[in-house]
């Protein structure tokens, strides 16, 4: 394949998997092929994807994790390619830092949805749904999946999707009601690559967010600022 | 004396101390300073906070970057280890499903346990706090006073090192000049919550929090705290000349490597295991009381969760201080033919009595608080001001629909990205935005959020409380606690009072809320009980031996050598948070203690 984005599962990553997914007793055959790509069925439940174990009540907090690392990841290369395409779209490169794609915000979702937490659960739904409703919308308008549009075609469906007048009247028609299934799912990815982006240290830098650092003594705010508030 | 397994445990000790965390941490510091030979038995694992603390580590190279899980409700970060509102292995009950009569209960099973992840506000019960029946006539008073506790928060307050003010403010005692650590300065946003509700005639000053903002006095704490103990002395100079203060990073619920804050893991434990007179055998799941044919404490069964196996440890007393639901769980599954319904539990009222702190919260939004420029707000990690209960007077008038007062945590800053950073915006910016425009708009918004928590006073009811389960057991086949809730109206309007104020001083902000508020159902605003995590209560002490379980010391009526010195005891909970007063009380039990030691009382 030729795609930039299937390079993320590397063999060392598919043996862990497999690894952790007997070590749970839970081999399922579908895991052994995870080595190309793990083609799993978009909607399918996080317990048909996953039935392993999180990472427990006492994980190592002192070492890095990677998207992957501890259960496997769910984005066949079509799905990850258009989740990128968004990525890029909602939180584009300029002149303050890279863009949520560059960042490989798409392969964190990936990592969110596919999490064997209830706390995840939902989002999965919305998204493994959400992607091929985005391709349906764009054939049908533009005859093209979604991550082949133009810009142009993509500022389109951006603005139509995610930004949404607060007191518009709802269309009852099914063409109203996938937009507003579509306004949905775009508000959830949108929320999902904002913390993806702005937890990274280019996020850290783009939103202005100082700290995390050793200092000797306590930072105080800048006098004119609190001047301007009136809090001097 | 260290570290140790079960195999390696003396014949017999002094005193048992059960639980590692503020109070038995307190205990065992206290008791081996003065030469007490104390084995400490924790039901988690060991921890090392030096080695195992995620200080900087960043969401991005964390599983789900940090967010909340079931495994970790608190974050990934959290300090807690196998524990949290579920505990593997070992299960609880609730009584009800209702909402309102729902019992929460967060365990850490590790060293140290919920001192090692805990918020650190560390305030001073008042006067009034002592004596809530005489003052209007609910609940119960404590068989002491707050001058009967004073010089004990002073030696906690020395040797733990707290930041604060003194406001000479009613029933928010001062400390003598001196003993408090300068605070840190407020945020901005707190700046701004400051002005605003102190123009409402909302009170906010500077928080209590078990900080180091500067290094402790090692040269004159010592001799302050052990007069006369030259030993003690050296022991606490070396563990004082180890911990650093705070460099204004990483925020106190993962706990601290450089031992800035507190935690029994840093600042109680390292001493006491110097003194020499400290074994502790982690991962020993204490079952029940010995006592012996005398109707005495002898030892205590515990089970090593190493390999499940039983082991019997003896001492001259027994000191429980396992979290004040865990403490009762222990009373009364030690039945016995001079204890048939559990030890010291001759009048019934163990388990009785059980509180919480009344909890519920508020968020918005202050447009004043947009395009903030670059700041590094991190902080002491943690709150730096509060609001005081400030309405004492107006309560004792009856000009209020509720009794006891609370305090506001309140909070704004440029914080740490995390998950819901950046969401939820098309609630201001006109219904969405993306790409550039969506940059400027997380740029904007980010810092411009605050919230405000009101912790207040649960009045003990005799609906709450907890029993044995007569069928669960956990996987070490001990039988479990079964928990029973009830809130009062003077909970409930509380909590109503609590939506009404933080939307106020939020509107006096300039800002709009978005959760929470005057509208919200008072019922719908209170948070479960023990969500807040201040669980107290189960074996009140009191003046009466047929109308309590312990004396004033926390010695048990019925058995005059089992000690209980965590928030079990508690009559009462002021809106103070517990964690303070219980540290104080257990260096008066253990005080105590050695005295009826001393005296061959024990």
């Amino acid at each position: 394949m030729n795609s930039p984005f299937s390079d993320r599962l590397d063999r060392r990553t598919a043996l862990k998997w497999m690894g952790a997914a007997a070590a749970s007793a839970v081999l399922k055959p579908h895991l052994l092929a995870a080595e190309s790509a793990p083609a799993l069925e978009p909607g399918m439940t996080i317990a048909e994807h996953w039935a392993g174990p999180g990472y427990g009540a006492d994980p190592d907090l002192v070492k890095s994790y990677e998207p992957g690392d501890l259960w496997p990841l769910t984005f066949d290369d079509h799905q990850r390619r258009t989740a990128a395409v968004l990525c890029g779209l909602i939180i584009p490169a300029d002149e303050h830092s890279p863009s949520a794609s560059d960042l490989k915000v798409h392969d964190f979702i990936d990592e969110w949805i596919s999490s064997p937490y209830p706390q995840q659960a939902g989002d999965r739904k919305t998204i493994l749904e959400g992607l091929p409703r985005l391709d349906a919308l764009s054939e049908s308008r533009h005859g093209k999946v979604f991550a082949d549009l133009s810009a142009s075609q993509h500022a389109m469906l951006c603005d139509e999707l995610g930004v949404v007048e607060p007191d518009a009247e709802p269309d009852p028609s099914e063409a109203g009601k996938t937009i507003r299934s579509l306004q949905r799912f775009f508000r959830i990815f949108r929320n999902l690559t904002a913390g993806g982006f702005y937890t990274t240290p280019e996020g850290w830098k783009d939103i202005g967010y100082t700290g995390n650092v050793v200092l000797a003594a306590q930072p105080k705010p800048p006098a004119d600022l609190l001047k301007r508030l009136g809090l001097e | 004396m260290p570290l140790i397994t079960s195999s390696k445990t003396q014949p017999e000790y002094d005193v048992i101390v059960v639980g590692s965390g503020a109070g038995g941490g307190q205990a065992a510091y206290t008791l081996t300073m003065e030469g007490v030979k104390v084995l400490m038995l924790e039901a988690g694992r060991s921890y090392d906070p030096q080695a195992e603390t995620p200080m900087f580590q960043t969401g991005h190279k964390s599983p789900l970057r940090g967010a909340s899980t079931s495994d970790k409700p608190f974050g990934f970060f959290d300090a807690t280890i196998d524990g949290g509102w579920t505990s593997p292995g070992e299960p609880y009950v609730r009584a009800s499903p209702g909402r309102e009569n729902q019992f929460q209960w967060w365990r850490a099973r590790m060293m140290g346990g919920r001192t090692n992840h805990w918020g650190r506000l560390s305030f001073r019960n008042g006067p009034y706090d002592f004596k809530p029946k005489s003052r209007d006539g609910l609940g119960f008073d404590w068989p002491l006073a707050y001058e009967d506790l004073e010089s004990y928060y002073e030696k906690v307050e020395l040797l733990i090192g707290v930041y604060g003010e003194n406001h000479g403010m009613e029933n928010t005692p001062d400390s003598a000049p001196g003993v408090l650590q300068p605070p840190p300065a407020p945020r901005v946003g707190e700046r701004l919550l400051k002005q605003r509700a102190t123009g409402m005639g909302v009170p906010v000053v500077a928080a209590h929090r078990a900080v180091l903002t500067q290094r402790q006095d090692s040269k004159n704490i010592p001799p302050k705290l052990h007069p006369n103990n030259p030993k003690a002395q050296r022991v606490l100079r070396e563990a004082m000349d180890g911990r650093a203060a705070c460099f204004w990073a990483t925020a106190c619920g993962r706990g601290c490597s450089i031992k800035a804050n507190y935690q029994s893991t840093t600042v109680h434990l390292p001493p006491a295991l110097n003194t020499g007179n400290l074994d502790i055998v982690p991962n020993a799941m204490v079952r029940e009381v010995l006592t012996g044919e005398d109707g005495k404490a002898a030892g205590v069964v515990y089970i090593d969760k190493t390999d499940g196996s039983e082991h019997r440890v003896k001492a001259r007393a027994v000191v429980l201080a396992a979290s004040a639901a865990s403490t009762v769980r222990i009373m009364l599954n030690s039945k016995s033919k001079q204890h048939p319904d559990g030890v010291a539990n001759s009048t019934g009222l163990v388990g009785k009595y059980l509180m919480d702190t009344v909890g519920a919260s508020v968020s918005g939004q202050i447009p004043m608080l947009e395009n903030l420029p670059p700041l590094n707000e991190d902080g002491a990690g943690g709150a730096h001001v509060y609001a005081p209960w400030w309405l004492y007077k107006e309560q004792i008038a009856g000009k209020l629909d509720f009794a006891r007062g609370y305090h506001i945590e309140m909070g704004s800053g440029k914080m740490m990205p995390r998950m819901g950073t950046g969401a939820g915006l098309e609630k201001f910016n006109g219904g969405g935005s993306w790409g550039k425009q969506f940059k400027k708009h997380v740029r904007r918004y980010h810092g411009s959020f605050c919230g405000m928590a009101g912790r207040g006073e649960m009045i003990p009811n005799e609906g709450s409380y907890c029993e044995i389960d007569p069928v669960v057991k956990d996987q070490w086949g001990i039988p479990v606690l079964r928990f029973h809730w009830e809130w009062s109206d003077h909970e409930l309007n509380q909590v109503a009072h609590m939506q009404r104020t933080f939307a106020d001083i939020i509107s006096a902000c300039g800002g709009k809320v978005l959760s929470g508020g005057p509208e919200k159902d008072r019922r719908d605003a209170i948070h479960p009980g023990g969500e807040i995590i201040h669980e107290v209560g189960g074996a009140i002490m009191g003046e009466n031996r047929r109308k309590s379980v312990t004396n004033q010391f926390g010695a048990t009526w019925d058995v005059p050598n089992l000690y209980l010195t965590d928030g079990a005891p508690f009559v009462s909970n002021a809106d103070k948070n517990p964690t303070l007063t219980l540290m104080a009380l257990a260096w008066r039990s253990a005080d105590h203690l050695v005295g009826e030691m001393a005296k061959g009382n024990i």
